[in-house]
């Protein structure tokens, strides 16, 4: 079936697995948060790269190491990323995620610390990162479908507005352009709790509706029930979200769910920062509802472009991927405007229809990945937050 | 719509809607605007409540629904008055 956006194109770097990206950097990836000041240090040195410093990489064991190897590895292979220089404290694990990222076939060099110290390390990578930069500004953006865009999608201070204007907006967008082949990720597991009826619902068929209510149980359980100390009304609606009107998770968990429209179904569940490899659509990833760590997780998928409702005005940005902040609260407009790239107030005057703000927020994923800077971008907004599942060893 | 809506209702089967004007006061006659079909009534506010916060469309009493996108959203744990605001002082979840 043919419709306006069948034959959008847009300018994206082809990567070499055959991905496309919509920014071109060159990352410096510490693979421990003692490895951070060398990463600081070498893009400092060597202007046009990206150091991308966390909190953690030590003592970590088991399905917690997992992730951490995932959301790196995920990282510096998102095809936003044209080539990343890896350095870690030690050779073993630094070259476990040079390798992983080296699977997509874009240059990767890593360099540790021991046995070098910060200055020789910081001298040597500083050359590669270099080397990097002449070759990655030399890449070219070429005409690539719309379909090669991978969309995530999370909101953040929300509140009434939300659920009326901006999530639907994404939900728009999703029912118009997973049809068209775009892959797209939603996910904020604990945001779902009252709305987990009407969302196993949304899944393609019943085993993955069933998968799905299993891994939101299991959350509420095991990470909710086993360590609230109180009815979480301070932390789930947060401060912001009562402050902007909500009231209950419930309430909130509708308005959530509204970033996926009307028509799209969830094609399957992945991991926190786990790649979809199910083939085109949607998924919904395990995630925290936190707006840094989710959109750094959905990054590490392989989401290059996020798409992100806020009522109150949550500032978030993320390093590598693009943050598109739309909003209905005509108030967040009119005291916060520098963070927002979508403008959907019109909805509550009844100036906009739904259909006419979906179309707004097409042309922005469009006009951002021609490489227009998104407001988080050009205020420099880089959160790079890690879940991290316990305590390390 | 020529005049624009104080208050947006998502369904009728609702029985709270959501501010959508900076500084309503108490005792303005509402124009409400349920979303699913852009039908509208009018209602007048109770009290002074914030953008985003929400109005009680009926009388409400201690114990009852509170019900929004026509789904649950909670519990009412206060008589509520018509046109009254409904928040966390007279509303709460059912899950945690």
């Amino acid at each position: 079936m043919s419709s306006k956006y069948s034959n959008v194109t847009v300018k994206g770097y082809r990567r070499e697995n055959g991905r496309v990206g919509v920014r071109n950097h060159v990352v410096i990836l510490p693979v421990d948060d003692i490895s951070n000041a060398a990463c600081e240090a070498v893009a400092n040195n060597v202007k046009g790269t990206l150091a991308i410093p966390h909190a953690y990489g030590r003592l970590q064991f088991g399905e917690d190491l997992e992730l951490h190897f995932r959301t790196m590895i995920g990282t510096g292979a998102n095809p936003n990323v044209a080539a990343v220089v890896v350095i870690g404290i030690e050779p073993g694990w630094t070259k476990r995620i040079a390798d992983g990222i080296r699977e997509t076939g874009k240059p990767v060099a890593e360099f540790s610390i021991e046995q070098n110290g910060d200055f020789e390390t910081i001298r040597a990578a500083s050359w590669k990162a270099k080397e990097f930069v002449h070759w990655s500004t030399e890449l070219q953006r070429e005409e690539c479908p719309l379909s090669d865009i991978w969309v995530s999608t999370k909101c953040g201070e929300s509140d009434t507005t939300t659920g009326l204007g901006s999530c639907p907006t994404v939900g728009n967008m999703y029912d118009k352009l997973l049809p068209e082949g775009i892959t797209g990720f939603f996910g904020e597991t604990s945001e779902i709790t009252g709305a987990e009826h009407i969302c196993q619902k949304r899944a393609v068929n019943e085993e993955v509706g069933e998968r799905w209510y299993k891994m939101w149980k299991a959350y509420q359980d095991d990470v909710i029930f086993a360590h609230q100390t109180d009815d979480l009304s301070d932390s789930q609606p947060t401060k912001g979200n009562i402050e902007g009107g909500l009231t209950t998770i419930e309430e909130k968990a509708l308005g959530n769910l509204e970033k996926i429209g009307r028509t799209s179904k969830y094609i399957d569940i992945l991991e926190p920062a786990e790649a979809p490899t199910s083939g085109k659509g949607l998924y919904f990833m395990d995630s925290s509802s936190a707006a840094a760590e989710c959109v750094t997780l959905m990054a590490a998928g392989g989401a290059v472009i996020h798409t992100f409702p806020t009522g109150q005005g949550n500032v978030v940005g993320n390093p590598i991927v693009p943050v598109i902040k739309i909003t209905a609260n005509p108030r967040t407009v009119r005291t916060m405007s520098e963070h927002v790239d979508v403008d959907v107030s019109g909805i509550l005057r009844r100036e906009m229809t739904i259909d006419e703000a979906g179309d707004e927020l097409i042309d922005m994923i469009r006009r951002t990945a021609n490489g227009r800077n998104t407001a988080a971008e050009a205020l420099g907004h880089r959160e790079f937050s890690m879940t991290k599942l316990y305590r390390s060893a | 719509m020529s005049e624009i809506p104080h208050l947006l209702v998502h369904e009728h089967a609702d029985n709270v809607g959501v501010v959508v004007v900076e500084g309503l006061t108490a005792g303005t006659d509402m124009l409400c605007c349920v979303t699913h079909d852009n039908s509208t009534f009018r209602l007048t506010a109770g009290a002074d409540v914030p953008i985003g916060h929400k109005i009680a469309l009926k009388d409400l009493k201690d114990g009852d629904t509170a019900t929004k996108y026509g789904e649950d959203i909670g519990k009412i744990i206060a008589d509520i008055p018509k046109g009254d605001h409904v928040h966390t002082h007279n509303c709460k979840t059912k899950r945690w």
